[in-house]
């Protein structure tokens, strides 16, 4: 069963890990080069990718003529995709407990837009939907 | 003369399990062995393409495996003398090494291996990769495309499986008698599954996946012909048969699922049901019957119905009763609620329903709610049976399934 694992940020987060100390961003990267090494190797990864800032992003839709117009960041949102892995395995217990180890990425404690701070982000889970049934 | 890969494909795939059990019989590496194996597969399509085939094809195999196993065993000796451990060595490189006897077509052989590649130390995954590249004869690419992972992420996953062989110790013969029937399910658990995932697809990249039916098929044939006494075998390769034969009426034009009751019975496979039908009956006067058998039975009631009206429920529901007592499990206390319905009226099936409501297994399926609205389509209730159909809609992870339930809920 294909499951995402969705790391959302509040909209400051990217913003935030800019000013990252060097080590804490040293720290980031080498826990998530080494999860997604382990994933590969366990065989249960299918994808796994970290997307730029949303400051950099444009909301796009066809104009009457059928071409693209494009907008700034959408900003209403507080929360942006961050990054995400697909992973393939046997069932939801091991996608949660895939995502309770991506939640523990070293990071520093995020502020939220009402103030609040999270040392952990959440990760969202969800089933990816296929072209088959449940066995009958 | 030039060999098409049309010709060498099927071929190969043959002659891949038989490649690596001789292999096997000289070397204790099956790791290696496999490795090897794949490698002169690799070879052998295109030097064969190229040159036509040679004259003893699985001879050649297994000159080449074998080759390819002792150059891996002459860098693993070096590298062991490397690091100075030496334990075994002898051993290692005698049986490795060993002479250029018969190749070897003992059936037993391909049984053991299947044995091996369905051993239940190794989660269901990895058994599914492993079996069907070491035994089914597929590369890890065609594999990776039948699943849509990365093509690395199956070959960790073999990597994986012959580490846990490796680990547990499982060694390269039959099983003793007494284990040999739970293994023989774990065989036929794998093959079952991987029957599943090529024949409930109904869209996308239903190309390759249903070619993961076809080999589930051609691996249940294999077994059968090994073990044509057993009725669970026989069993299970009728129930494939015969839930496979609907395949080509099971789906619309644009993806969309078509249920047994409403599909076009000219469009079944009559060929495919005939036999399934022969093997069904066979595996029933074996005696002692299992779930295999017994599903095969139900499907077989099914398949004789040239019109849906004709089918025989009260058998149905009868064969269900039997199954009930082998299986707690859910699905099938499900499916014979709607025989229930289907002999009795849908307000005993409801009943029947009602005990498996608080069933913690159906909590998260869609399953219960889609029988639920159905039956209760059927009692006039149109309101509540729209309902649920919506909340299996939103229940279920296949889109076909999702857009059927929805087009349902519409009336």
């Amino acid at each position: 069963m294909k499951y995402m694992l969705i790391m959302n940020t509040p909209r400051d987060g990217y913003a935030q890990y800019m000013k990252w100390p060097r080590k804490l961003l040293e720290a980031n990267a080498v826990f998530m080069q080494a999860f997604t090494k382990k994933l590969k190797e366990a065989g249960e990864l299918v994808a796994a990718e970290g997307l730029g800032s949303p400051d950099q992003a444009k909301l796009v839709r066809a104009g009457q003529d059928g071409k693209p117009i494009t907008d700034g960041v959408f900003p209403e949102s507080k929360e942006f995709l961050a990054g995400y892995w697909i992973v393939d395995v046997e069932g939801e217990e091991r996608a949660l407990r895939i995502a309770a180890e991506a939640s523990t990425a070293p990071g520093q404690s995020v502020t939220r837009s009402d103030g609040s701070t999270i040392d952990h982000l959440w990760i969202e889970v969800r089933q990816v939907m296929g072209s088959h049934e449940d066995v009958e | 003369m030039k060999a098409s890969l049309e010709q060498i494909e099927p071929l190969l795939r043959d002659l891949a399990p038989r490649a690596l059990a001789t292999l096997m019989r000289r070397c204790d590496d099956f790791a290696a062995a496999e490795d090897a194996v794949q490698e002169a597969l690799i070879a052998a399509s295109a030097q064969w393409t190229r040159e036509g085939l040679p004259d003893a094809p699985c001879a050649w195999l297994v000159r080449v495996a074998q080759r390819r196993l002792t150059d891996h065993v002459r860098s693993e000796i070096a590298r062991r003398r490397r690091e100075a451990t030496v334990a075994a060595e002898g051993s290692f490189a005698a049986t490795a090494c060993a002479g250029e006897e018969e190749v070897g077509r003992d059936p037993d052989e391909a049984l053991v291996l299947l044995f091996m590649c369905c051993h239940p130390a190794l989660s269901t995954t990895s058994a599914i990769a492993l079996t069907l590249r070491a035994v089914g004869g597929l590369t890890t690419a065609e594999i990776a495309r039948a699943f849509l992972v990365p093509e690395s992420t199956i070959g960790q996953r073999i990597s994986r499986a012959k580490q846990s062989i490796k680990a547990s110790g499982i060694p390269f013969r039959m099983p003793d008698a007494g284990a040999r029937s739970e293994r023989l399910s774990s065989v036929l658990h794998v093959l079952y599954l991987i029957f599943n995932e090529g024949y409930t697809t109904s869209s996308g990249s239903a190309l390759h996946r249903t070619d993961l039916s076809n080999e589930a098929i051609r691996l249940a044939r294999q077994v059968q012909a090994l073990l044509p006494q057993n009725g669970e075998v026989a069993g299970l390769l009728a129930l494939m048969l015969l839930t496979d034969a609907r395949r080509a009426a099971r789906t619309g034009p644009h993806g969309e699922l078509i249920p047994l009751d409403e599909q076009d019975r000219n469009r079944w496979d009559r060929e495919a049901i005939a036999e399934g039908l022969a093997l069904a009956s066979h595996a029933l006067s074996l005696g002692s019957v299992g779930e295999y058998q017994l599903l095969a039975a139900i499907a077989a009631v099914h398949d004789e119905a040239t019109r849906v009206e004709d089918t025989d429920w009260p058998q149905i529901r009868a064969l269900y009763d039997m199954l009930l007592r082998l299986t707690d499990n859910p699905m099938v206390a499900l499916n014979h609620a709607i025989a229930t319905a289907m002999v009795e009226g849908p307000a005993a099936g409801l009943a029947l329903i009602e005990t498996l409501r608080d069933d913690e297994r159906l909590r998260h399926s869609h399953r219960l709610d889609a029988v639920r609205a159905h039956l209760l389509e059927r009692s006039g209730e149109r309101e509540m049976a729209a309902a649920l159909y919506r909340q299996a809609a939103s229940k279920t992870t296949s889109i076909p399934e999702r857009n059927y339930l929805l087009m349902k809920a519409e009336g």
